[in-house]
């Protein structure tokens, strides 16, 4: 056992202010006392696309970029893109995707991280493109949880006013 | 498609008093290693009074309890893991758990490895003792989730996924589960069960529903074990109902069936033979680790052939192209390699208890058939029929078959909470006092003993199945 220590007068002076700012004076079932302080945190991150960045460039021309091998025995064919073939470790190309495609999997998330809180609920669907060996991860508008099934056919839709952003691009059911 | 249709074919139970009691005979290179005391603190949402130097202080205390020759002295050095800076905000955090507990000037090194952190510190104990590089290593493990509110926390752990394309969409980790699960319930029970059903909005949304009832068996299973854990932070006594009626988080995954954040700590101590005899008359041997990965995105999971375990056929998997995003091939790689060094060659017969990785009640499904101890798609099957239940504990529902392979008899992540960094040490020490017979003096509950289990897995998880951890514990005293 620790010895209690003597009550903390100044602190409990200017406890009013100090809750005010987030900070606590926490007491447990044993009667020990821990100082709780609240400070935010918050940074400007400098973040490059890199080889990436035709991809996002694309999306706010209303293309829809993936990557094909190189490497014409191997030739596969990357839905989300990668500038090196993750099969055989060939450079790829550039190619354009089809922008119809079908629901691979599908869910609404009825809450998110802190940042995306206020667009619950939203849906979220890995789509599948004929000819093309791996899926998209992408948002899903213009519907509900109802109308969701996997292989349902969908249609991409681009931002007008683009965030270079993997959320320019979406998908919406197929017309 | 006759691959999935077979899913009756293997269900038959085993009889647990067939299992072998003798030694499996290990492959490996390295020197055997022994783990001889564990401790843990008890899991809550946050522990205000304790820092996590503390945390791991008192979780050391509890393992060099029980034996008194086990002084600071005689550990070679250290292996600490913690998964999050964001979370720490403390960046060589491991640095002040090493000096915290008198550790300097040995050697030590911060293990991180996302959701599978703990189990890869457990790992790379193993190594440092297996190498001959110590005699005796601590692994020792924390985290401190409740330093910023849930909603953070969740971006927290988003962030590892893929931050150009996964993050932005929501970065959400339940989401990128729910997805996952969505399409394994369309494999095995839209394509499975309700393959005769014509309408396909009609068999996908019965399909779900059988999936989602399933699952919430899974959630009573391991909220329900935890009321005899006292290191537990959420026991409950719950019904599939009360899970199913739980807020919805990410269709079809409700909060019941999710882990949820943590601060906590856990230890273990691993040692060569010689020391092991030094220290107690119960040590347990690891006789076997295994590691897996996967793509980081579930957007580039491949399509292919599923990677066999030995009680396994090629026509088993006819039409399936895995592991796409409703398996973790991780798992399955780590499962194979932990498998073949300890000899195990039919996983349901030779194990007697695993303690695996369930962040949602979905993923200790899909881990079933990752780790072979049911066929890929015989997931549901195997709850419904009870084989992960335990035999003494009254769930609510029949488990005709309960007490065939207990699985996650403490309660799990589920239930018990996931300080990521502790929480693949704590099922080795759970493993470990399962092994040792010692659950009702840690536990102060005789509920979740096991019959004299000679052998048992911890398995470990990282985001999205990513990178999995499967170590393999055996009872090393007669």
């Amino acid at each position: 056992m620790t010895a209690r220590p003597p009550a903390y007068s100044k602190f409990r002076d200017a406890q009013a202010e100090l809750e005010r700012s987030g900070s606590v004076l926490f007491r447990d079932a044993e009667g020990n006392e821990s100082l709780i302080i609240k400070f935010p945190y918050s940074i400007n991150y400098i973040h490059s696309y890199a080889e990436d960045s035709p991809f996002f460039l694309g999306l706010a021309e209303g293309r829809l970029r993936g990557s094909k091998c190189r490497k014409p025995k191997c030739g596969f064919v990357f839905a989300t893109p990668r500038s090196h073939c993750m099969v055989c470790g060939a450079p790829t190309e550039w190619i354009d995707l089809p922008l119809k495609g079908r629901l691979h999997s599908w869910t609404t998330c009825h809450f998110g991280s802190e940042a995306f809180l206020k667009e619950t609920p939203y849906n979220l669907a890995l789509v599948e493109f004929d000819g093309v060996g791996s899926v998209l991860l992408a948002r899903l508008k213009d519907c509900v949880e109802s109308d969701l099934y996997v292989g349902m056919p969908v249609e991409a839709r681009f931002d007008p006013n683009p965030k270079y952003s993997i959320t320019d691009i979406w998908f919406v059911p197929a017309r | 498609m006759p691959s999935r249709s077979s899913s009756r074919s293997n269900a038959k139970a085993k009889p647990r008093a067939s299992a072998p009691k003798r030694p499996l005979t290990p492959v490996s290179k390295g020197r055997r290693v022994y783990m001889v005391t564990g401790g843990v603190t008890k899991f809550a949402k946050a522990h205000p009074s304790m820092d996590f130097r503390l945390m791991v202080k008192r979780a050391y205390d509890y393992a060099a309890k029980g034996i008194p020759n086990l002084t600071a002295d005689r550990i070679d050095g250290t292996r600490i893991s913690y998964f999050s800076d964001h979370f720490a905000r403390q960046l060589k955090a491991a640095s002040m758990v090493q000096d915290y507990l008198g550790m300097n000037p040995k050697g030590s090194v911060r293990i991180e490895w996302g959701g599978a952190t703990g189990g890869e510190c457990f790992q790379a104990a193993y190594e440092a003792v297996a190498s001959g590089r110590m005699d005796v290593c601590l692994g020792a493990g924390f985290e401190t989730m409740s330093r910023v509110q849930t909603w953070k926390g969740n971006e927290f752990i988003a962030l590892a996924s893929d931050t150009n394309f996964d993050f932005p969409l929501g970065g959400f980790y339940t989401g990128y589960y729910a997805l996952m699960v969505n399409r394994h319930i369309y494999e095995y029970l839209r394509l499975g069960k309700f393959a005769d059903v014509k309408d396909e909005r009609e068999a996908q949304r019965l399909a779900i529903e059988e999936g989602s009832r399933i699952m919430s068996m899974v959630s009573v299973k391991n909220h329900l074990n935890a009321l005899h854990n006292p290191y537990a932070q959420y026991p409950k006594r719950l019904t599939v109902d009360d899970v199913l009626r739980s807020e919805m988080i990410s269709y079809p995954l409700t909060r019941e069936q999710i882990c949820t954040m943590s601060d906590g700590a856990a230890v273990v101590v691993l040692c060569s033979e010689e020391r092991a005899k030094e220290f107690t008359d119960k040590p347990i041997r690891v006789i076997g680790v295994g590691t897996g990965t996967d793509t980081m995105r579930l957007a580039d999971r491949p399509f292919g052939k599923v990677p066999l375990m030995p009680h396994e056929r090629p026509k088993d998997y006819e039409n399936l192209r895995y592991p796409g995003v409703h398996s973790f091939r991780a798992g399955r790689a780590a499962g194979l390699e932990a498998y073949r060094m300890a000899g195990i060659t039919n996983p349901n017969r030779q194990l007697d208890f695993i303690e695996l990785h369930d962040a949602y009640a979905s993923s200790e499904i899909q881990t079933y058939e990752d780790l072979g101890l049911c066929k890929y798609g015989e997931g549901y099957s195997f709850v419904e029929r009870g084989d992960p239940f335990l035999k003494e504990i009254d769930y609510g529902f029949p488990v005709p078959e309960a007490g065939a392979i207990p699985v996650n008899p403490s309660g799990g992540l589920i239930a018990c909470g996931h300080p990521v960094g502790a929480t693949g040490l704590m099922q080795a020490v759970f493993a470990f006092w399962q092994l040792q017979g010692t659950i009702p003096k840690h536990f102060g509950d005789p509920a979740l003993q096991l019959h004299k289990p000679v052998r048992g897995a911890i398995h470990s998880h990282a985001g999205t199945g990513s990178a999995v951890t499967v170590s393999i514990l055996e009872r090393g005293y007669r």
